[in-house]
């Protein structure tokens, strides 16, 4: 009886501490859906290392059309979830709504800017990770052509694009970068197999490296380019295990970071609102560089690279963001 | 003897044998759900309270069914013609732009109740222009209607793409969508329809164009079965050869069946555009286009069966969000699942249950 009430208060006493220092997290994926491989699972990455670090669990929510994110955005909110991180420009306008109904909620939106004093902003600079990914495929093409294969037709998508095709021309200022879109609908992002066939038509055409920034559909952009002994560049995660040897590298979005920093923040009391604008500096996006792809950047293109990034972070080199005036002025 | 032929009446017809075939759906739900190792009392119940417990959760549902009718009742025009409209994706989806250009020009100068009529014809004369050509091509060059509706839903899908990524969007912003409407360009919410019954309507984004789709019910009840082109276009749908021995003009007929179809579909957009978001955004009808072709279906193309049916559409959206909300274990595919088989018993499989009811019916009443 006596260990019995004392397990009691112990149990009492832990979860009185566990209360304390305990939030509930909650993570709103884009439409594309968690397992993407790409973009929604690398925000799921993020909120996992969380709690494998603090053990705290966290609810996600996979919505299926714009009504559905506000509500879950809502519920989430409603229910005492805090932070409620949602991770797709598309929940812009229901964040505005939900965030302003919930003051002492914090939120957390990525790749979109919601300004209200509870709302944390994260932004990437896609244009300077592109830019690097693009000066490593000038450097390496010998045919002095390189495709890019986006997702759907979005500013978002240009602006990868526009970075990509700085970066190609400050390597090789006549070469030629051949653009396409997959498609203009959310499916866009989930069709291998036309991101296959965009490739094979850019290969023909003489590019012999491919950059895909189209969610799951790059997977099939990467998998052509390999099948054609042709080089590819993944995105969002890394993917360069994906086909090492072909894999030139991957140009990584740090979603995950600002998943796990969101959380983190909340439970350390540190959380602050604002834009966060993620570029090479801050290590939001980057190039990879590891064993698949060792043998493929070359001791010179490396010092490239990295001269170019040491120019990104000083500012000497500016990297042209196509959401600034919706152009590129290559 | 075959039993397809034995006449029924209606509460069996319309009334006991979609029950059944309910049931039936949700009876093998259940069965899945189960088989992952969840609890299927404690899924419908999550599903029924979500969509019909609250006066928000009542809200939703409305919101969605509102959207299904109008797409279901394009479906049913076209079917009463013997036209196969694909495109009401495509047609809501170019509603939605001349609702939305209605929206922007007149919001700064007049009150909503001004508005919403031009929003109205924007709408369906922009959903009807989509559906034009395919009409003109069925009518005049005999290409087949379904192929090209749904050919047409891609065309309109690159067009709005280019419209609002390139023309409409606010400049610096990363969505591609156009401004929010003011007050003048937005449907009011029906919060009193719901506090009528005592709920609150909470954040639930239903709107005016419900009543709007109860409308159009009426109206297209009234143009099939109670005037002169219904008549024409149920005739068509029947026996094309039969019309044009009667002397009905087939290319006619085609034409304003597609045009009304179409229109009915562009209204859709009001729901979505002007109703809840209150502005343009990519995407919008987010497959209810689809969804309308199974309302129509399901509601036996009578607008009647047709509100029944986008209801029960709408339960199954909102209330599946509602649940693999509380549910975790629930994927959203498993609620693709559900929707799924709720379309195979209640749709497609309609007569399955049909001989064994008529044997019954034949044993209990002696004839």
């Amino acid at each position: 009886m006596k260990k019995t009430l004392l397990s009691l208060i112990a149990m009492a006493a832990m979860s009185a501490t566990a209360l304390a220092a305990d939030i509930k997290p909650a993570l709103v994926y884009g439409t594309g859906g968690k397992f993407d491989k790409s973009f929604n699972e690398a925000a799921a990455n993020g909120a996992e290392k969380f709690k494998k670090e603090t053990g705290i669990e966290f609810r996600d929510f996979e919505p299926t059309n714009d009504t559905q994110g506000e509500q879950a955005i809502r519920n989430f909110a409603s229910r005492g979830f805090n932070p409620v991180v949602a991770v797709s420009f598309a929940w812009t306008s229901a964040m505005e709504k939900v965030a302003a109904e919930f003051p002492d909620t914090k939120f957390v939106i990525v790749d979109s800017v919601v300004k209200l004093k509870n709302v944390r902003s994260v932004l990437y600079k896609e244009e300077e990770g592109s830019y690097l990914v693009g000066l490593l495929a000038g450097m390496a093409s010998k045919t002095g052509k390189v495709g890019f294969v986006g997702g759907m037709d979005i500013p978002l998508i240009r602006k990868f694009a526009c970075g990509y095709v700085q970066g190609v021309k400050a390597a090789k200022p006549d070469a030629q970068v051949f653009q396409n879109m997959t498609g203009t609908t959310g499916a866009a992002w989930n069709d291998p197999v036309r991101g296959g066939e965009l490739t094979k038509n850019q290969i023909d055409q003489g590019a012999d490296i491919v950059y895909a920034a189209a969610g799951a559909t790059g997977l099939g952009v990467l998998q052509t380019a390999a099948d054609n002994k042709k080089l590819s560049i993944g995105v969002d995660s890394n993917q360069n295990h994906l086909h090492p040897g072909s894999v030139l590298t991957s140009m990584v979005k740090r979603v995950d970071l600002a998943v796990y920093n969101a959380f983190k923040d909340t439970k350390d009391d540190k959380f602050t609102a604002g834009i966060q604008a993620l570029g090479v500096k801050e290590d939001g996006v980057a190039y990879a560089l590891d064993d698949n792809n060792k043998a493929l950047i070359t001791p010179e293109m490396k010092a490239a690279v990295e001269k170019a990034k040491a120019d990104i972070i000083a500012g000497t080199v500016k990297v042209h963001d196509y959401m600034s005036n919706n152009a590129c002025n290559k | 003897m075959s039993t397809a032929s034995v006449p029924l009446p209606a509460w069996i017809n319309y009334g006991l044998i979609p029950l059944l075939n309910l049931i039936l759906a949700f009876l093998f739900s259940g069965l899945v759900v189960w088989a992952i190792g969840e609890s299927p009392f404690e899924a419908l119940q999550l599903l029924l309270i979500g969509a019909l417990g609250r006066g928000e959760g009542i809200g939703f549902t409305l919101f969605y069914t509102t959207s299904f009718i109008f797409t279901g009742l394009s479906v049913a025009v076209a079917i009463h013609a013997g036209l196969f409209n694909i495109g009401s994706e495509g047609q809501a989806y170019l509603g939605g732009l001349g609702a939305a250009l209605v929206a922007l020009a007149m919001d700064h100068y007049v009150p909503w109740y001004v508005t919403m009529p031009f929003a109205v014809i924007g709408a369906a004369l922009f959903g009807a222009a989509c559906a034009a050509i395919p009409a003109w091509l069925q009518a005049k060059r005999g290409s087949h209607i379904v192929i090209t509706t749904i050919m047409f839903n891609f065309i309109v899908s690159s067009l709005m793409n280019y419209m609002l990524v390139r023309l409409l969007i606010v400049p610096g912003k990363m969505a591609p969508e156009t401004r929010t409407f003011l007050p003048g360009g937005q449907l009011p919410k029906l919060d009193w329809l719901i506090a009528m019954f005592g709920g609150k309507i909470g954040a639930a984004p239903l709107n005016f164009s419900f009543l709007i789709a109860l409308i159009m019910c009426f109206l297209v009840w009234v143009l099939i079965w109670r005037t002169k082109l219904g008549y024409e276009m149920r005739t068509l749908g029947i026996s094309p050869t039969a019309a044009s021995y009667a002397g009905i003009r087939y290319s006619r007929i085609v034409m304003i069946t597609m045009l009304i179809s179409g229109g009915l579909a562009g209204m859709m957009a009001l729901n979505p555009v002007m109703g809840a978001s209150a502005r343009l955004q990519i995407e919008f009808v987010g497959g209810a286009g689809f969804v309308g072709i199974a309302v129509s279906l399901m509601g036996r193309n009578h607008p009647a069966g047709i509100i029944l049916s986008a209801l029960l559409f709408g339960i199954l959206y909102q209330g599946g969000a509602e649940l693999s909300f509380d549910m975790p274990g629930i994927t959203r595919d498993m609620i693709v699942v559900i929707q799924g088989m709720v379309i195979l018993f209640a749709g497609a499989l309609e007569y399955m249950l049909r001989p064994s009811i008529v044997r019954l019916y034949q044993q209990l009443t002696g004839k």
